[in-house]
Order: structure tokens, then C-alpha cells, then sequence
């Protein structure tokens, strides 16, 4: 019922703006239904509906201010309810497009009721291990330790494991406070994926976007409600993501990366986490324990989710997609995230040219 | 005067009708939420079987989905609540309508009334900032039985007070008249008169607390595997556990979640029938005496 409401309403808007005016754009590129196709110009007005991953909607919020800014009959409407929100919504129609951090699982796949669909890649964005210990500005933690203090093997903050990384820190023989996500969520699925990747074997819990904490540590709402439990409690740690632990000012450690270096969090070593990155043929690619000698590692990537056949407002989404690529991954490092690398961007921009607008 | 008697019995059955409807679409509607959401806890019902109930584990990594800690959180904190709640609703309510003078009987009703229509996550907001950091209880069940007391103290209070209302004045009189003092009154007229209504008011408010959803997953703390009758640990209960993995779970976890809803549904008949039964048997027995 709400797909059809939804349908209804996206045709009213075309009909009363004028959306279906047909205008002669451009050679689609490889995947266009043959030669010149009538598509809604620039020109015409539309609106987007999309919802998806909370991780990448502060990029949201910038790329559809200066996205419609550039086209001002266009309206973009992104709801951040959550990766799996998103991949819901996307496959049931009821959106335009959808963001998630994580693709869609084999035996989801069936779900999708509009056909074939791409993943763009459009963000990249570092999960930082953020921690309040009083007198400790610098803080270096391999997997495999950052895995026994998640999973409560250490307890102290002046655990030998600890200690063997922080020669000159003043460690202070305090309890650790646990933080992590009480909702499901893609960090924390990121998050965990990188322990279990990388921690050798330490690491039990698995990976999921819940897992079994122990008991004894402490849950937060969503990336602010994590932030705050740090910002608020002495000798806790937590992982929370860049832009929200930089908001509340939050001192976050460096983790030792593939190469053995120690990587603290910033757009650059994201960026160059994301040079390291393997990506398949269908853009699905995992920045996490990246290669590199500054790649941070614990990097997540995000992507927006586009039908091959739009339903509705093609030439809109199109060009909205192509406003993430290009322009708006300007506006990446200004918001504590990273461009995705320039051979990726061509792929998805390739990707992107197969659209074909009805 | 035939014709308005024709009149009068096609609105009769109009109403019939409508009435019959109404009261058919409800359990429809019951029936039907019931059989969608049995089915869909199907397949994690044949998985874990009756260890869904009795496993204290909840591993979605691990596809594991035993709903125990979260059974007893839910009853925890609901019981929490009634034992604060309820005491502080009964004195409220009999002191609005036994005690208080009549300039301020009013301004007390409006006010509860008012209360009992605020929306639930501001009492959860006011929970986190107030009880769980400023008071320093943190997250935990006592924290999460506290609110829900807060929250359900309104709703017995209105109910409780209307019910008491009903006490007929004779009875009342009568009590008085043979010297009883007004909480001798209180206890030989208006509580036997209100018992059954009064029970109903609880079971309503403990429904509430059981079913609460955002209060609680603000303030329960979000643990896994907990029983333990230590109210200052943190814990889950069922409502907390489905408003926050929802979003992000996959078919299984899905499928246990819903679990957890039939769970809760069942087990909130299960205690509106003893509340059902221990009405019916005061009344038999009150019934009794006065015969």
C-alpha cells in the first residue's frame, strides 16, 4: 500500500511539473537502450526518496545541499534509518535509491523486486577506537590486543599488552570501560568484521551488526549515544566513527595496519586505505585491514544503490549519482570522510552510464 | 406510527449490524496479527526449538536465539514498576477522591489525566539524563523500573479513581454511620466495592510496562545474557531487544525477533488470565459474605 502511495505520489509531482517532457539527452553509453532515449531533462522538476546507512548521512546532507543547489527544481529526500532500513526499502521499491554499508546477501538477492540493480561506491570513513584515559594523548593498539579488550580478556589499562605498544605512556592502573552500539548497526558489523579479519584468531564474537557483548560493558544509541558514553566515563573505550568522535571531542588511539605501522585516523590515510582495496565486478569491495603503509584499517566503505531500470525520475537519479561522484566526493574530507580512489570512481561511473532512463 | 416503528427497527438493525461488525473485525484482526506473526517465528522456532525459551545465549553471528534474560528483564523491570507504581496510584487515587477538599480535587485530576498522555520516550529521555546520569544510577533494571513506574503511575491513578467513584455513597454512609473512622471506611466499603476494577487498573498498567518499548531500551543498558535479581545490573527485555536489533537483522535474526513478539504477546494473556481469574475469585468470595 505505501509502495503504491508512494508511485502515486512521484506521478502526481511529474504531472503537475512536468517531469515527463521529453527532452533529447545525450548517447547513454554502453548499456542505453539504443541511440537517443526520451528522457526527463534537467531541466524538470523531482523529487528522490531514498533512505539507507546512517554512516555516510552526513555526506548526504552536504551532497543533496550542493546538489540542489546546482539544480534547484530537484529535491532529495534521505532518510538515515539504517543500512539495513535501506536495503528493505530498496528492494521493496519503495524508494528511489538506497545507501547501505554492507551488499545485499546471496539469499536476499531474490527479494529485490526491480530487477537488476548496481552498487556505486561512494564513500569511505574511518571508525576510530575513541577512549578517555586521563594524561594519555597518544594511544597505539594492534587488532589482536584491541580484540582481548572488546572481548574483556583485558581488563586493565596497564595490561602488558597494552603497555608493549605504549613504551612512553603513562598508563594508568584503571578498569576498562567497554562501549559499543545497543542497536543494530553497520559499524558495528565493520568494526567486527575487522577484528575477526584481522586479529589472528583473538578475536570470538564473531562479526555481525550485533554481537554477543559480555555482559560487563556498556551499550549507547547509535554513534553519538557510544561518543557519549566514552565522553562521560573515565577509563572507557569505544568505536565510534570519525566525524562524531571528532563533534565531541573525543581522543581516539592508532592501530598498528597490515604493514605493521601504527595509522592514526584522518582523510588521508582513509584515502590511502582505500589504494589498497581489491574491487570485484560488481563494485563490492571491503576497505577493511587494507594494504599500505599509511592506510588506516579500519576503514569502512559505503554505496548507494541504483535499478538498472528506474521506474521513475532516471535522468534525475542519474544525475544526482553523478553529483556524488565527481563534485561531491570534493566535499568528502571537509566532513571527515575520504574520497573512493580515482580507479574506482571511473568503474562506478562506467557503472552508472549502464542506467537506462524510461 | 407504523412507519416510525419500521423506521426504528432498520436502525435497530443497522446497528446490529455495524456493532456485529465492529466486534468481528477485532478478532479478525487479532487472529490474523497472531497467524502472520506465528508463522513468521517459524523458522527460528524449528531451529532452536523450545531452547528459544530456556537458552540464555543470543548470538546472531552465531544464529543462537534463546529469549530467557530477556523474558526475565521484561518481568523484572515490570515488577519493579508495579511495586512502586502501584502503592503511590492507590494513594493518589483515594486521596483524590476520599480525601482531598473539592477546590483542589480538580486541578489533581486534569494534571494526572495529563500525564498519562505524555509520550513514552520523553519519560526515556528524562530517564537517561536525570536517573542514569545525573543520580548516577546508570543503565540498569532498577533504572528501567523506575520510569516505567513513572509511566504507569497516570494510567493506574485515572483508572483507579474512576473505579472508586463507583463506591455508592449508601456504603459509605453505612460505614460511617456505625463509627467507623475514614480509614476503617477505606477499607470496609471502598476497597472491597473496587477490588475488581482495581485489579484491572494494575493489569492494564503492568501490560503497558511490559509492552514499553523506547523508555526502556534508552535506559535497560542493553545486556545480553543477564538473570540476575540485582537491579543495578544492566539488562535487556523483550520490546528493547526488537526496537534495536530490528533495523539492521537478517531473515533468522528477523525471525526471532518476531518470536520475541508473540512471546510477549502470549505472555501478557497469560497474566491478564490470572488477573482475570483472582478478580473473578474475590468477587465469588466478597460474593459470599455479603449473602
Amino acid at each position: 500500500m505505501k509502495k503504491t502511495l508512494l508511485i502515486g505520489a512521484v506521478s502526481a509531482i511529474c504531472l503537475t511539473a512536468g517531469c515527463s517532457k521529453k527532452t533529447e539527452t545525450g548517447s547513454t553509453g554502453s548499456g542505453g537502450s539504443g541511440g537517443t532515449t526520451p528522457t526527463a531533462g534537467g531541466d524538470g522538476a523531482a523529487t528522490l526518496n531514498a533512505s539507507g546507512a546512517t554512516f555516510q548521512k552526513a555526506f548526504q546532507e552536504v551532497a543533496i545541499e550542493g546538489f540542489t543547489k546546482a539544480n534547484p527544481k530537484m529535491k532529495v529526500n534521505y532518510g538515515a534509518g539504517g543500512s539495513g532500513k535501506g536495503r528493505q526499502d530498496f528492494a521493496d521499491q519503495v524508494v528511489d535509491f538506497a545507501c547501505t554499508d554492507a551488499p545485499f546477501k546471496d539469499a536476499d538477492l531474490g527479494k529485490v523486486k526491480g530487477g537488476d540493480f548496481f552498487y556505486i561506491p561512494n564513500v569511505l570513513g574511518a571508525i576510530t577506537v575513541s577512549y578517555n584515559v586521563e594524561g594519555v594523548d597518544a594511544l597505539n593498539l594492534s587488532a589482536e590486543t584491541l580484540a582481548k579488550i572488546f572481548q574483556r580478556d583485558i581488563k586493565k589499562w596497564n595490561d602488558a599488552a597494552i603497555v608493549a605498544d605504549n613504551k612512553d605512556a603513562k598508563l594508568p592502573d584503571a578498569d576498562i570501560v567497554v562501549a559499543h552500539r545497543s542497536d543494530g548497526s553497520g559499524t558495528t558489523e565493520n568494526f567486527t568484521k575487522y577484528l575477526d579479519k584481522a586479529s589472528a584468531g583473538a578475536w570470538k564474537l564473531k562479526a555481525g551488526s550485533t554481537v554477543e557483548w559480555p555482559a560487563d560493558t556498556q551499550a549507547g544509541n547509535g554513534n553519538s549515544g557510544v561518543a557519549q558514553i566514552v565522553k562521560s566515563t573515565k577509563g572507557a573505550i569505544g568505536y565510534v566513527d570519525l566525524s562524531d568522535a571528532k563533534a565531541s571531542g573525543l581522543k581516539y588511539a592508532n592501530i598498528k595496519n597490515q604493514a605493521g605501522k601504527f595509522a592514526s585516523p584522518t582523510a588521508e590515510s582513509v584515502s590511502a586505505a582505500g589504494d589498497g582495496i581489491e574491487v570485484n565486478d560488481k563494485l563490492i569491495f571491503s576497505a577493511l585491514d587494507a594494504k599500505g603503509d599509511a592506510a588506516y584499517p579500519i576503514t569502512a566503505q559505503s554505496w548507494c544503490m541504483i535499478y538498472a531500470k528506474p521506474k521513475a525520475n532516471g535522468a534525475a537519479l542519474k544525475a544526482y549519482f553523478k553529483y556524488m561522484l565527481t563534485d561531491g566526493q570534493k566535499l568528502l574530507p571537509e566532513i571527515d570522510f575520504a574520497p573512493i580512489p580515482k580507479s574506482l570512481q571511473e568503474k562506478a561511473l562506467a557503472q552508472l552510464e549502464k542506467v537506462t532512463v524510461q | 406510527m407504523l412507519d416510525l416503528r419500521g423506521k426504528a427497527a432498520t436502525g435497530d438493525r443497522a446497528f446490529r449490524w455495524i456493532a456485529l461488525g465492529a466486534a468481528a473485525l477485532v478478532l479478525l484482526v487479532l487472529a490474523l496479527i497472531a497467524l502472520v506473526m506465528t508463522s513468521r517465528a517459524l523458522p527460528v522456532l524449528s531451529e532452536m526449538g523450545l531452547d528459544f525459551f530456556t537458552s540464555t545465549r543470543w548470538s546472531a553471528p552465531d544464529r543462537l536465539f534463546g529469549a530467557l534474560p530477556f523474558i526475565w528483564g521484561t518481568l523484572y523491570t515490570a515488577a519493579i514498576a508495579l511495586a512502586i507504581a502501584v502503592p503511590v496510584s492507590l494513594g493518589v487515587a483515594l486521596f483524590v477522591t476520599q480525601v482531598a477538599p473539592r477546590w483542589l480535587k480538580k486541578p489533581m485530576v486534569y494534571l494526572i489525566d495529563l500525564l498519562a498522555v505524555v509520550p513514552s520516550v520523553v519519560f526515556g529521555l528524562w530517564g537517561v539524563l536525570v536517573l542514569s546520569q545525573h543520580f548516577g544510577l546508570g543503565r540498569s533494571f532498577l533504572t528501567a523500573g523506575i520510569i516505567l513506574a513513572v509511566m504507569i503511575t497516570p494510567i493506574i491513578t485515572s483508572l483507579a479513581r474512576e473505579v472508586i467513584e463507583t463506591t455508592p455513597p449508601s456504603d459509605k454512609e453505612a460505614a460511617l454511620a456505625l463509627g467507623a473512622t475514614r480509614w476503617e471506611m477505606i477499607t470496609a466499603a471502598v476497597l472491597p466495592h473496587s477490588k475488581g476494577g482495581l485489579v484491572g487498573a494494575v493489569m492494564l498498567g503492568l501490560g503497558r510496562a511490559m509492552g514499553e518499548t523506547i523508555a526502556a531500551a534508552l535506559v535497560i543498558g542493553s545486556a545480553l545474557g543477564q538473570i540476575t535479581p540485582n537491579p543495578f545490573a544492566p539488562g535487556n527485555s523483550m520490546p528493547a531487544v526488537i526496537a534495536n536489533e530490528w533495523g539492521e537483522a537478517d531473515e533468522l535474526h528477523k525471525s526471532a525477533l518476531i518470536a520475541l513478539a508473540v512471546t510477549l504477546f502470549i505472555i501478557t494473556i497469560i497474566v491478564n488470565l490470572i488477573a482475570t481469574a483472582i478478580v473473578q475469585r474475590s468477587a465469588r468470595r466478597s460474593g459470599g459474605k455479603s449473602s
